[in-house]
């Protein structure tokens, strides 16, 4: 019996702006189980930033009940459920690499040594040993957002949300990112909510795709994945990939008829 | 280095300007130095001199114009008597001396540097206050910008003679006027620079259930070190004013701000002129040691890139 960790029922959210309410997420329902990787896809308002943002406790909902591991969204911030990948790095200029995924590990007070031990790993996991001392600026972007991964990694929650974490590299890193990111998740058996507008990125990555649409933003499809876990770049011309690529697209389009 | 021919062009426009300016600013004291001095000038009538121009006097009398550089006292001095003044009275008298520039320099330096640390130090803390308090923000900033729009001239006298009342003279007051000019370009620098950090930045630290004080000293402080040392430099130079402006109502007996004083009321122009040089030069100097700070500050940080 697989574990449900996060769960959304009859979530809404409405923003008030200077011109009147805008109704951001209507009635979305969704159960996320441990391990999965879920991608959520759609056009430019449709939500699924906001969504992301509401497991995260960063956006408080207006109706409805998300848990996430059983607390509300707040509480799992405040006990630290999750690690949370903006879609730009960010990472500070004036700390080194290794200084950047510290911090977490600081304000969080690991010891000094489980800090070191815990850098040491995570930066093995994402490619980047040896850049430790290194300044962001040495690197490039596509090594800049795997810093921010480990960064999300290091404190060792169980989810890791990621916000269009490779919207802005070039399609050969994102290839090269995408293959990397499921190893990762392979390795470390995560559960990932992650957030992209590319259409073979979320069939590529995901066990699950949870199709959006705007105004108001809410869930139009959701997609069990079939294909396997173990997925070698290739993969991309199977019949099978391709069948769930169309059917992800039919989706973006029904939701776009709608307005 | 790309940088030095500019600045020395400039530099020598600007003695080629002062070196020209020189005889028509003098030549009708040169003319009358050398009348009385039995030399033929034309006009031979000091009155009728009067009438004629500058330019006009000295194209009349070449041989006269020599002079207008050596006066004792010329409406306008030349380079080289300015720097002759500057050298006899840096190097060629004993620090401790009355004669010395050094001596008053030291005067005017340490009012300003400790006008410069109190200053610092308010303005950091408004800042600090401003960006943690939306009460203080509201409150503090519309003060901070309209005590800037109050002359200095004005408040300088107002403010030492009040302390001189309570008992209070040297060196405090003229450093709370160099703090009331220098607070307000580190208030404003700090912060813009405390409020530097982007909206996902602060999500970020949201994420990790970061504290107010985790965010600002992981997060805010070293994000406003570029906005501060911009601030410094400013506020070193305004400091300087400052303390200058201290000494000149209260007729100080010390300090370049007193120097330029005796200068002008006991017909010396050229002391006059090498306080100002020094001044000029010790403004220089401390905002040069304040840029060096900051580039080796920044490239520690890893953001001088």
């Amino acid at each position: 019996m697989p574990e449900t960790v996060i769960t959304a029922q009859a979530l809404d959210l409405t923003f008030q702006t200077n011109d009147g309410p805008v109704h951001a997420l209507k009635d979305v329902k969704l159960d996320i189980e441990k391990g999965e990787f879920v991608s959520f896809i759609g056009p430019s308002g449709c939500g699924k930033t906001t969504f992301l943002r509401c497991i995260a406790g960063l956006e408080e909902p207006t109706g409805g009940s998300l848990r996430v591991n059983g607390m509300t969204p707040d509480e799992a911030r405040r006990a630290r459920a999750y690690g949370y990948v903006f879609q730009a790095a960010g990472l500070y200029p004036w700390r080194t690499i290794g200084g950047n995924v510290k911090l977490p590990l600081e304000i969080m007070g690991f010891s000094k040594a489980e800090q070191a031990a815990r850098v040491a790993r995570v930066l093995e996991l994402v490619d980047l040993a040896g850049f430790e001392k290194k300044f962001p600026w040495q690197l490039s972007g596509g090594m800049q957002q795997r810093a921010s991964i480990a960064r999300a990694l290091a404190f060792d929650a169980d989810i890791l949300l990621m916000d269009e974490p490779f919207g802005a590299l070039d399609e050969i890193v994102r290839d090269h990112l995408n293959e990397q990111l499921l190893q990762l998740w392979a390795r470390t058996e995560k559960t990932i909510g992650f957030v992209t507008h590319s259409i073979p990125e979320a069939v590529y990555l995901s066990t699950k795709i949870v199709v959006m649409s705007p105004r108001p933003g809410r869930i139009t499809d959701v997609i069990e994945s079939t294909l396997p876990r173990e997925r070698p770049l290739d993969i991309r011309d199977s019949a099978e990939f391709i069948a769930i690529a169309h059917r992800v697209r039919d989706g973006l389009r029904a939701g776009h008829s709608y307005d | 280095m790309k940088s030095v021919l500019p600045v020395v062009s400039v530099v020598a426009f600007l003695l080629v300007v002062w070196i020209v300016s020189v005889v028509p600013m003098n030549i009708h004291l040169a003319a009358d130095q050398a009348a009385r001095g039995d030399v033929a000038v034309q006009p031979d009538d000091a009155r009728a001199r009067q009438e004629v121009g500058a330019v006009a006097l000295a194209l009349r009398n070449p041989a006269v114009i020599p002079m207008t550089y050596t006066l004792d006292r010329p409406r306008l001095p030349g380079p080289q008597q300015v720097v002759g003044e500057l050298w006899n009275t840096v190097f060629m008298v004993s620090p401790t001396s009355r004669q010395s520039l050094i001596y008053h320099g030291w005067v005017t330096l340490s009012a300003t540097l400790l006008g410069f640390a109190m200053g610092t130090a308010l303005g950091i803390a408004l800042a600090v206050g401003i960006v943690f308090s939306r009460t203080m923000d509201l409150s503090v900033m519309p003060w901070a910008i309209a005590s800037q729009t109050i002359p200095i001239l004005a408040l300088a006298p107002m403010i030492i003679v009040v302390m001189g009342a309570i008992g209070i003279q040297g060196l405090l007051p003229k450093a709370i006027i160099s703090a009331y000019l220098s607070f307000f370009p580190v208030v404003v620098g700090m912060v813009k620079g405390l409020r530097s950090p982007d909206a996902m930045q602060l999500d970020l630290l949201r994420t990790y259930h970061a504290g107010p004080a985790q965010g600002f000293w992981k997060l805010r402080l070293p994000a406003s070190v570029p906005y501060l040392f911009a601030s410094l430099k400013i506020g070193i130079s305004a400091s300087l004013v400052g303390a200058i402006v201290g000494e000149l109502p209260t007729g100080a007996r010390a300090g370049f701000g007193a120097r330029m004083l005796v200068g002008d009321q006991y017909g010396q122009p050229l002391v006059t002129w090498a306080a100002l040089f020094a001044a000029a030069i010790t403004a220089a100097a401390l905002v040069g040691l304040f840029a060096l700070m900051e580039r080796i500050t920044l490239r520690r940080m890893g953001m001088a890139a």
